[in-house]
């Protein structure tokens, strides 16, 4: 019993990071209807700028806590000032494009911030200074270390806010017109290049928080991390619905448990004729499973597409 | 994937094609001029483990820079070497491209690749071109038995290194019961296949095997698995990108077992990123350790100078790998691959990393491997298991 509890605190972990990075793919493929493929390297620009401010400020002796509230900040503002010029140079100009044509662009900004972090950063992997307490809880026989609770508190927190923010405010009702439909948008007053510009800050800080988390979580920070976990986080955006918010949370989630699981326990269900070499396999034919019964995803809604 | 760092030696690769062309079509013709011996050089540049690559092309850059510098000759004739570094990713499929590059630009001889999983696809296109290929690192016991006369390498094979830490494990650690962890690549397979018939061999049972790749973070699952069954002892096959996020969360899961890694981990990045968690790992590697070897700290000296950066992992070897060539080439008075291949199995060369010898199918003969335990944020050398000592080592390039 304690080692499945482990199991699921390890995959919720995951999962958080996973629902963080899903948000940002769904944010922006919700109102213009692209995936935006460089998000991924968004996230390992904030873990690296992160760790280089990390770096300056404890130099300047500042308590740990601060340190990472404070590198937290420099890294969203960073993320953010890079997504809106990711989308003003590499995006805007295709907006009326084939739809091929950006997800192209896409790509191609993904391996330039790649080239550029690894120009920047080098290609070692750099060792990130523990901030938080590296102490361990035990919680039902599980062990649960404290940064794996800031993980899941604070994206439980972040993603409760993102879904008032786009539910309840007039900023999401202005979102949601957009995704709805541009050009009536603007004809009731909605600036679409705003709001878009504004989508993009917003995932972008969701993707600086996510980096800072996911380096602290495994103490090491990579130009190459944000490949692997932008590829993840959109299979999970894909399987709780992509365009749907809270279908990236519960895709995240679900994607995190069912690794978690399918590595911990698909060796003694099979008998050891398959071993945890099939996790990603055991992950992705759920995917298949789901969208094969729901081919929009689990919360996705069927909708008409956009002319 | 490979903008800047790929076109540079791209470009140069290119060039020095053309220009080694035009010198070389006429050999016999243009008595004066220097020869050109170019090597190829394969190694991840970009990826996971760029920063092991990087350090392997180091190696080799410095060896052919020394030997540049030392002014070999042949007859009356100047010899100059030259590097061509190209990225493999680690990816099987663009090591053959790489291959494929250097066979078509006639190549001298190649130095790489890094990984087994690159070396052994590319080592048939090398064969069938009668380049000889010296890989500093690759282990796996496949490379060298596919019967190919081109096929060298410069370390000891993981059946040799597998055995040693199998019943390091068993007899040393004392450990009963091991899990037995993968990276599901040539290499780390390969590696932990052997330690497990060895361990099995020693008398410890196998309680638990999992798998991972090599560009995974995240082992906890895999980690709160293996806990459940309490081994003694947890063995990694795999390098240090995964094995030193291992090392933490296997802290953070509470797990008391000894750590065992091959040479993949025994990196100083491994140390760098596991921080405290990697204190009291153990780890192997072939050859004797560097401070053991008279040659050794002033190798790493030339290093640290050249390249302002210390050590990775398998520099040592890449250098090596290249005085075996070049000294074959000294011994046949020429650059040609065939030429260069047939001394090679004559090789007796005291490298830095060991006394070089090739058995009859291209392995090292002397196949000497060192264990290693982190204290203090440092590797600290334990014992060192077969193979014949060192003997002087070669003063740089002669």
């Amino acid at each position: 019993m304690d080692i499945f509890l482990q199991q699921v605190a390890n995959g919720l972990t995951l999962g958080s990071i996973y629902a963080l990075v899903a948000l940002g793919y769904t944010l922006v493929y919700g109102i213009l209807g692209m995936i935006n493929f460089a998000h991924g390297e968004v996230v390992m620009v904030g873990a690296l700028t992160a760790l280089a401010a990390t770096k300056f400020l404890l130099s300047a002796a500042f308590p740990a806590p601060v340190v990472f509230v404070l590198a937290f900040i420099f890294a969203a503002v960073v993320c953010m000032l890079l997504g809106v010029l990711i989308e003003r140079i590499a995006y805007r100009p295709l907006r009326n494009a084939p739809r091929l044509a950006p997800l192209i662009t896409a790509i191609g900004v993904s391996i330039i911030l790649q080239q550029l972090a690894m120009m920047l950063w080098g290609r070692s992997y750099h060792a990130v200074p523990p901030l938080l307490p590296e102490t361990t809880h035990q919680l039902l026989g599980a062990q649960i270390t404290t940064v794996q609770i800031v993980i899941v508190g604070v994206a439980a927190l972040t993603m409760a806010s993102l879904l008032i923010l786009v539910n309840r405010t007039r900023l999401g009702r202005a979102m949601r017109a957009t995704a709805e439909n541009p050009g009536v948008a603007a004809l009731m007053g909605v600036d679409a290049n705003r709001i878009i510009a504004l989508t993009f800050l917003i995932g972008s800080a969701l993707a600086a928080l996510a980096g800072v988390l996911v380096s602290a979580n495994y103490g090491i920070a990579h130009y190459n991390m944000g490949f692997m976990l932008g590829l993840k986080a959109f299979t999970a955006a894909v399987l709780g619905g992509i365009g749907n918010l809270a279908g990236a949370v519960v895709g995240g989630l679900l994607l995190g448990v069912i690794e978690a699981l399918g590595a911990g326990y698909i060796g003694d269900l099979t008998g050891g004729v398959l071993g945890s070499q099939y996790q990603d396999v055991f992950a992705f034919f759920v995917l298949i499973g789901v969208l094969v019964l729901r081919p929009a995803g689990l919360l996705g809604e069927k909708v008409a597409e956009r002319a | 994937m490979k903008l800047a760092t790929a076109t540079v030696p791209l470009a140069l690769a290119m060039t020095f094609g053309l220009l080694a062309c035009s010198k070389e079509t006429p050999p016999a013709t243009s008595v004066s001029g220097p020869i050109t011996i170019r090597l190829g050089h394969a190694a991840p540049l970009t990826g996971p483990q760029s920063h092991i690559g990087k350090d392997n092309e180091n190696g080799a850059r410095l060896a052919v820079e020394e030997i540049n510098a030392a002014g070999l000759k042949f007859g009356d004739r100047a010899v100059k070497f030259e590097l061509l570094g190209e990225d493999d990713q680690a990816d099987p499929r663009q090591g053959n491209l790489v291959a494929q590059k250097f066979v078509d630009g006639k190549v001298n001889a190649v130095i790489g690749h890094l990984n087994s999983g690159t070396t052994i696809p590319a080592s048939r296109l090398y064969a069938a071109a009668g380049i000889p290929q010296v890989s500093p690192s690759a282990t796996n016991p496949a490379y060298t038995r596919q019967g190919f006369k081109t096929a060298f390498r410069v370390m000891a094979n993981d059946e040799q290194q597998g055995r040693v830490l199998g019943q390091y494990a068993v007899g040393k650690l004392q450990a009963k019961t091991i899990a037995v962890i993968d990276d599901k690549t040539a290499y780390g397979e390969g590696l932990a296949m052997e330690f497990k018939k060895a361990a099995i061999a020693a008398g410890a049972t196998v309680v638990a095997e999992e798998h991972t790749d090599d560009k995974s973070v995240d082992f906890k699952s895999i980690l709160t698995t293996i806990k459940g069954k309490r081994p003694d002892l947890i063995f990694f096959g795999g390098m240090d990108p995964q094995a030193a996020p291992m090392a933490r969360q296997m802290k953070q899961l509470g797990i008391e077992a000894k750590f065992l890694m091959g040479d993949g981990g025994c990196t100083a990045d491994f140390l760098k990123n596991a921080a405290d968690a990697g204190e009291g790992r153990y780890c192997s590697l072939p050859g004797v350790p560097l401070a053991k070897m008279a040659g050794g700290a002033a190798f790493e000296q030339r290093y640290k100078a050249r390249f302002n950066t210390g050590i990775q992992l398998y520099a040592p070897y890449a250098y090596d790998a290249v005085m075996v060539v070049a000294a074959a080439a000294k011994r046949a008075q020429s650059g040609e691959p065939a030429k260069i291949l047939a001394e090679l199995p004559k090789t007796d060369y005291a490298g830095v990393t060991t006394r070089i010898t090739f058995d009859p199918r291209g392995d090292l003969s002397d196949g000497a491997i060192s264990l290693y335990i982190a204290r203090n944020g440092k590797w600290e050398a334990l014992d060192t298991i077969g193979g014949a000592p060192s003997p002087a080592p070669s003063p740089g390039a002669k």
